[in-house]
């Protein structure tokens, strides 16, 4: 099936299986590999893209689903080469260690604080709790959501 | 305090940018002409004859390439297993496929290989494998009765035996005031890395050579076994580990998987991948604890504890994977933790069943040691009706001890555990908490308060206490321009040593931080090393680089000399410059020296052209890391439900190289020392089926399970390496687990409560406050 996607403002259009999920189309067919594949059933995050600016798990999502809309992966945070404030606090307060569920954990965070500018910590915890970490027991992940409110209310 | 300009320091750490910015290659993220996808066919049956196998609808569909079963590849050697020197031992083969038996759900069965993904997903279902479902086993306890059913073609399910004994321990039980005894169970866990295991497989057969790409720890032991299991040359291996994504002990291991991508690769001529799924990773990654032990331990009124004795059944699984029959003897080792326990013995049991192996998770080993003994002084506490603190201090190992020879034969380094103690305490408030805690007794509410106070054995090791090399490789090289490569053995997969090492290069070469490369994880680039477990990165892997650029240093200081007409001993570094002592105007930078060097004339006599030097750094001893940590919880008599107030954490990791990085690693250990307490447990039914095979049912902490984490320490350099550093990737989960559970059956006193078995689920609780049987 034709699937046309504007990934990170740009248009692609492909030909794929109906069954083809979404983060395979961004990962395998557009070569988008920043987008992770975690637990393929919803439960890690580590697959999280905004679809139509709303964070979602791409794993458990149809490439034709996403016909005609908007993702944005990744790769598609920083703005000409300036960090997005989220992705800065992950770096300035060690939010990551591996890495490997960092790109959809700070995407879930950048949707929280487009929800709420200014969250308590009981907040922010609840807000990410969609997508798992092995690494860092969440405190860091915390303060640089933190970090990164305070930068955007700034 | 930074020590000097970058070692001690904040600095933000050099991997990031690609991390954050999704722009690091991962094992699925590599991509190769004609590349074709890999999926295994699993065993879901326990224990089972395979009396045929029909791939033919397999083979026929449309884009399978092949599909491979156990006959195809019984020339490749078995899975290995580096620790097999064991009274009593039995040393199953562990073939790569199965071949006539299985002997536990997901243990792979054939391999498909085809053109896309998806199909080659679809021809798992239309292999038909016809098998004969026999009587499973499912426990370590049950495995090793008489009339189980064997699981091996010998008549025991016994895996193996070990005994260690110090001292008089039967004489201290016998002349004690009391024995205390009780039975912990260590439950089974998955290590659940976010990225599962992933192997990709590349053979060029112009040169020869098969390139295998696999989200591992350990990449040249990989390689060595790589080699041997397929019958090629090492040298003919490459092996590169890419980012990998976490992996906790569960990737340091050789597993089928990595010998039959890269058999397929060089039969078929093609690159092919395959990416473990997460019902893959429950079933066929190695799982960590599955200890059951009965202790005893011989106390005077006093609250001395003369001798401990441990008698454990350790679960195996159906086959060894790399260190499996290790895991249980470090159990053994730490059997003292920061006791004076003279008198000591662990008998240990080691049972095959119809399970996925067990083998090195975080702490490995050393969680269960901790746990055992930091429960078993909580109990003689309560027995003796004093407050746990007392019976850790009249025990505790002194301060002016070390080094000390523990019961078990080890020597630790160093040690201040009253400093860590006395620190944590007043953090926690520990008399105010006391206080508070009984006032809410009298309002009918449960609060409790958990003391961990753990010393733990890091830094592996010396060869000669391992099952392989324990030493580590560095190289440092200096460009002409004066920038610097460092080559390490070790394969850091989220420990930040990328920074860290690069911060001590820094300080040691008079360099920026951003000068400095770090290298890892590929064969054909680095040296040989042992890799990256045991909290041994920084200890072992730092050292071996740091002695590396000694020499390069010795040699710069020569040729700085030289060139400024002035004695070696005379050269000091400062402010990145090598200068005449006491004339600062005098002196040359570090690229002044590389190029000089590497133009490669006028070089002081005996001095070989270039700039770099190698180091492989064998260890005299272990490290041993110690803290202190404190839960607060409350207990919900209506729920079951825990509600963690506090938890403070003291450790003593030595010196500390970059602050924000050991906070991330105590962070993350006690995460799943919690995880462990209170949530997680891999479940095999009685008939070998596993029923938590998802993260539906195998909780894995979230963010909002966890209240902020209260973190000091206290800092006692090791002797055992020269930067006095003692490792820190384990300490947080092996000191957390016993302070939580100690905090939850503190609170739960008031109901009789001695001892709940872990994972402390709601529901156990509420029946314990509600009249229900102790688990």
């Amino acid at each position: 099936m034709k699937v046309e996607i504007t990934i990170n403002g740009e248009d692609h259009v492909h030909d794929v299986e109906p069954r083809t999920l979404l983060v395979h189309l961004i990962r395998d067919v557009v070569g988008l590999t920043g987008t992770h594949i975690g637990c393929e059933t919803s439960l890690c995050g580590a697959c999280t893209v905004v679809l139509n600016g709303e964070a979602v798990k791409s794993c458990t999502i149809l490439a034709v689903q996403a016909d005609g809309q908007e993702v944005t992966t990744i790769e598609g945070l920083a703005n000409d080469g300036e960090l997005h404030p989220v992705q800065e606090g992950f770096w300035e307060c060690h939010g990551l260690q591996c890495g490997f569920c960092t790109p959809g954990m700070i995407l879930s965070a950048t949707q929280l604080l487009e929800r709420n500018r200014k969250p308590t910590e009981a907040e922010i915890r609840k807000g990410i709790e969609g997508n798992l970490c092995r690494c860092t027991g969440y405190q860091h992940i915390i303060d640089a959501v933190q970090y990164a409110a305070k930068k955007m209310r700034a | 305090m930074p020590v000097s300009k970058s070692v001690g320091a904040r600095i933000k750490r050099r991997e990031d940018p690609r991390l954050i910015q999704g722009l690091a290659t991962y094992v699925d993220d590599i991509q190769m002409p004609g590349m074709c996808y890999v999926t295994f066919v699993r065993s879901p049956y326990a224990h089972a004859i395979i009396k045929s196998i029909d791939a033919s609808a397999a083979t026929d569909l449309e884009g399978v390439v092949a599909v491979i079963t156990g006959e195809d590849v019984k020339d490749v050697g078995g899975v290995p297993c580096a620790a097999t020197d064991f009274p009593n031992v039995q040393v199953p083969h562990h073939p790569v496929l199965a071949t006539g038996k299985v002997r536990f759900v997901g243990e792979p069965v054939a391999a498909i290989v085809a053109t896309k993904r998806y199909t080659a997903h679809d021809a798992v279902d239309l292999v038909e494998v016809d098998y004969d479902p026999l009587e499973a086993v499912a426990s370590g306890e049950a495995a090793l009765k008489d009339d189980a059913v064997k699981i091996h073609d010998t008549d025991t399910n016994l895996a193996f035996t070990w005994d260690l004994e110090g001292g008089d321990v039967e004489g201290a039980l016998k002349s004690a005031d009391r024995v205390v005894k009780e039975r912990f169970v260590h439950q089974r866990l998955a290590p659940n890395p976010i990225e599962p295991r992933g192997v990709a497989a590349d053979y060029n057969a112009g040169d020869d050579q098969l390139t295998l790409w696999s989200s591992t720890q350990i990449p040249h032991i990989l390689r060595t076994q790589i080699g041997l299991m397929l019958g090629i040359p090492e040298n003919r291996v490459r092996v590169i580990a890419p980012e990998v994504g976490g992996g906790f002990g569960c990737k340091l291991n050789v597993y089928a998987e990595e010998a039959v991508l890269g058999f397929l690769a060089r039969k078929l001529r093609r690159p092919v991948k395959w990416m473990e799924g997460r019902r893959e990773s429950f079933l066929h990654t190695i799982h960590g604890r599955d200890q059951v032990g009965d202790v005893e331990v011989a106390v005077q009124n006093d609250g001395t504890i003369t001798a401990l004795k441990y008698t454990v059944v350790a679960d195996m699984g159906a086959y060894y994977q790399l260190l499996s029959p290790a895991i249980p003897t470090l159990t053994g080792l730490m059997l003292c933790g920061c006791y004076r326990f003279k008198n000591v013995a662990m008998h240990l049991r080691a049972a095959f069943t119809n399970k996925m192996a067990t083998d090195a998770y975080r702490g490995a080993g050393r969680p269960e040691a901790t746990y055992m003994v930091e429960r078993i002084v909580d109990c003689v506490a309560d027995e003796l009706g004093v407050d746990p603190l007392e019976i850790r201090r009249k025990n505790f190992i002194a301060n002016d001890a070390f080094p000390y020879e523990t019961g078990t034969g080890l020597a630790y380094d160093s040690g201040n555990y009253t400093g860590a103690l006395d620190k944590a305490l007043k953090m926690a408030d520990y008399d105010g908490l006391r206080k508070k805690q009984a006032e809410m007794r009298e309002q009918g509410r449960y609060l409790g308060i958990g003391l961990s106070t753990y010393a733990e054995i890091c830094g592996m090791g010396p060869s000669t206490a391992m099952p392989a090399g324990g030493w580590e490789s560095g190289t440092v090289r200096v460009d002409p321009t004066g920038k610097v490569t460092v080559l390490t053995g070790i394969k850091p997969h989220g420990q930040g040593q990328e920074t860290t090492f690069a911060q001590l290069i820094a300080d040691g070469l008079g360099v920026e931080v951003d000068d400095v490369k770090i290298l890892h994880g590929d064969t054909d680039t680095v040296q040989y090393g042992t890799g990256t477990f045991g909290s041994r990165g920084t200890a072992v892997g730092g050292t071996a680089m740091i002695m590396a650029m000694e020499k390069v240093k010795a040699k710069v200081k020569r040729i700085a000399a030289h060139l400024l007409e002035a004695n070696a001993d005379d050269i000091e570094l400062k402010d990145n410059r090598y200068i005449v002592r006491g004339h600062p105007e005098q002196g040359v930078s570090l690229t002044d020296v590389s190029l000089h060097s590497h133009r490669g004339i006028n070089l002081p006599p005996d001095t070989e052209p270039g700039l770099a030097e190698a180091h492989f750094f064998e260890p005299t001893n272990f490290t041993f890391p110690f803290g202190t940590h404190i839960a607060v919880v409350e207990i919900d008599a209506n729920t079951g439900e825990i509600d963690i107030q506090r938890y403070v954490a003291v450790d003593d990791v030595g010196n500390i190289i970059n602050p924000m990085i050991v906070e991330g690693q105590i962070h993350g250990g006690i995460a799943q020392g919690l995880g462990q307490a209170l949530y997680e447990e891999v479940i095999y039914d009685e008939s070998g089926q596993m029923m938590t095979g998802s993260f539906m049912d195998y909780a894995l902490p979230k963010a909002h399970n966890f209240p902020r984490f209260e973190l000091d320490n206290t800092v006692t350099p090791s002797p055992v390496n020269p930067m006095g550093v003692k490792g820190v990737g384990e300490a947080g989960t092996i000191g957390s687990t016993p302070a939580i559970v100690n905090a939850v059956v503190d609170a739960l006193k008031p109901f009789g409560v001695r001892n709940i078995d872990m994972p402390l689920r709601p529901e156990k609780l509420w029946r314990l406050m509600n009249g229900g049987a102790s688990s």
